[in-house]
């Protein structure tokens, strides 16, 4: 079966959700898969994904490919998928994802389904709805298919492929989105796509106390995150808030500091695999969705937790 | 500007969300059904933009049923001029993009807005494919905006930051939090939304390219653990050992 995956970089350096895209395009091939890399990128780097299952790489290296425009992205990808025939094709679910992926399917006059979670059985994926609320089986009724990945929900490992790579071109037609400016949350792990994530909620009492937070997230290489009260009193940035209205995350380890877990959070964190809460509420509603729970104040827990992280790293 | 705003109605965020016994829909006893807060989010900045300049009109439209009138009633009531409901259900996102297509490929608007996302399919379709099929550059998740002549600056998330694009009209957006605080109808909004036009559109087609095979309620939680606040160290050895996510 022919399967076509986008492989997105950011900066020249391909995204942990790339490498899984691959592998996960490789898993419903059966096989090795092409994939599709746009803007500058060194080539040694971008035959990388031939470890994790590509085959064939089309480059489109052109400069203007370095900026995000849904529209532009969308013409390449799907040219890229008549070139191959595909009758799948792989999208990470981040930003640039969201934005492209349903583009291509009209293009391409697929069926889509966005941010499956598992690999497909026939035509049909799974997702989640009502922001983690339930799950939905889609069944795919169009004989190409367009599907955006969850990042965190594939397991892979690095093997020892190579994969050719093929210098493409592509002139897009229509108004282009033109970039002005990056704010770039410098050197922090991206929120949607960290393996562990460390968030605090009205216990921290203050946004002077987020070191706590911050302390064990350098200590986990994790993202940070926050309720919806924090964001909504400014303590944090709304790009940190997970929850219904907010970023929906699917971690390995999701680390819940003073909140309690309200039915609105819990929707966007309740798909991360472990869950962890410390509160100094025994009640809180948050203790029946963990898998762990501590209770007790935030101040004296997450210290003691952080440095007891610290001696088993080192140990 | 001439804006159109695209709206669903989604169960209220406290929702219990539970199915029907043979898992095929949600069931709805019981269930609220409020404006998608994106969608209100659209609204609001489609109205602040239009106050800034003096002029244009904000047109809501949504597809579904005669029972989504309250909430198109309501987002009159916050101030837009006028609103159309494509009378279908909203069971496919392809077929959803493609009535609004249909109809705003006459109209002309400036601008259209989409939510980033609905909250209760998540799945953030409907704004991308309506943009590839009226032709339009798109910027998803954006939160601000402004638009001077025909050119539009627009603030977008993007992963691990945010950036500034440019973009000239028409185009459509995606609100996300961040863009503007909800616009809460007043009385007078109230009553004034009562006489404003509704049009109601029959559907155009059916073409619908995924249904739900089956929806499942997640797996109930094995119960929490609870390790004494002193020992941290036995947390650690349990998400290492037991979790296996250390």
């Amino acid at each position: 079966m022919s399967v076509l995956v986008f492989a997105e970089n950011s900066e020249g350096r391909f995204k942990k959700a790339a490498f899984e895209g691959v592998a996960f395009a490789s898993a419903i091939a059966g096989g090795s898969v092409t994939a599709v890399v746009m803007g500058n990128m060194d080539a040694t780097q971008v035959a990388e994904l031939g470890k994790f299952g590509a085959s064939k790489v089309l480059h489109y290296s052109d400069a203007s490919f370095n900026a995000m425009d849904a529209g532009v992205f969308a013409q390449v990808i799907s040219d890229a998928a008549s070139k191959v025939g595909a009758q799948w094709v792989i999208v990470s679910n981040t930003y640039t994802g969201k934005a492209v992926a349903p583009r291509v399917a009209v293009r391409l006059n697929a069926a889509f389904a966005p941010g499956i979670i598992a690999l497909p059985e026939g035509n049909t994926v799974k997702r989640s709805v009502f922001s983690n609320k339930g799950f939905a089986d889609f069944s795919l009724n169009q004989s190409v298919k367009v599907v955006s990945l969850t990042p965190n929900s594939y397991s892979f490992a690095e093997g020892s492929g190579t994969a050719t790579v093929e210098s493409c071109s592509f002139s897009p037609a229509g108004n282009r989105v033109t970039v002005k400016e990056v704010k770039k949350a410098a050197g922090k792990v991206p929120l949607t796509e960290a393996e562990v994530v460390v968030s605090g909620g009205r216990g921290l009492k203050g946004p002077e106390n987020w070191h706590l937070i911050e302390n064990l997230a350098d200590t986990l290489n994790a993202a940070t995150a926050c309720s919806k009260p924090v964001s909504d009193v400014h303590w944090r940035p709304h790009s940190e808030h997970v929850g219904q209205t907010g970023i929906t995350i699917k971690p390995n380890l999701y680390i819940a500091c003073g909140i309690s877990g309200a039915i609105q959070h819990l929707a966007g964190v309740s798909s991360s695999k472990v869950i962890v809460a410390i509160n100094t509420d025994k009640e809180a509603p948050f203790f029946k969705a963990a898998d762990y729970g501590v209770v007790g104040d935030v101040f004296d827990v997450l210290p003691r937790l952080n440095e007891a992280i610290k001696a088993f790293k080192n140990s | 500007m001439k804006i159109l705003v695209c709206v669903s109605q989604v169960p209220d965020t406290t929702t219990k969300i539970t199915f029907t016994p043979d898992n095929k829909s949600l069931n709805t006893a019981g269930v609220q059904f409020i404006i998608n807060p994106y969608d209100e989010l659209g609204i609001t900045k489609a109205l602040e933009l239009n106050e800034q300049t003096g002029g244009g009109t904000v047109t809501v439209i949504t597809v579904g049923g005669a029972d989504t009138e309250p909430n198109i009633r309501k987002a009159l009531a916050m101030g837009a001029d006028d609103a159309v409901r494509i009378d279908a259900e909203p069971t496919d996102a392809f077929f959803v993009a493609q009535q609004i297509a249909n109809y705003a490929a006459s109209q002309n608007f400036d601008l259209i807005f989409t939510g980033r996302e609905s909250i209760d399919y998540n799945g953030g379709q409907v704004g991308g494919m309506i943009a590839e099929l009226l032709n339009l550059p798109h910027v998803n998740v954006i939160t601000a905006i402004t638009v001077s002549g025909n050119t539009g600056s627009v603030e977008r998330d993007i992963d691990g930051g945010r950036e500034v694009v440019e973009v000239a009209t028409p185009f459509l957006v995606s609100a996300q939090k961040d863009l503007c605080e909800p616009r809460i109808p007043n009385m007078r909004g109230i009553m004034t939304a009562r006489t404003k036009p509704l049009q109601v559109i029959a559907a155009n087609g059916s073409d619908k390219r995924t249904e739900v095979a089956q929806f499942q309620a997640p797996a109930p939680k094995a119960g929490v653990k609870f390790i004494d606040p002193n020992n941290m160290d036995e947390l650690v050895s349990l998400l290492h050992n037991e979790a296996k996510v250390l």
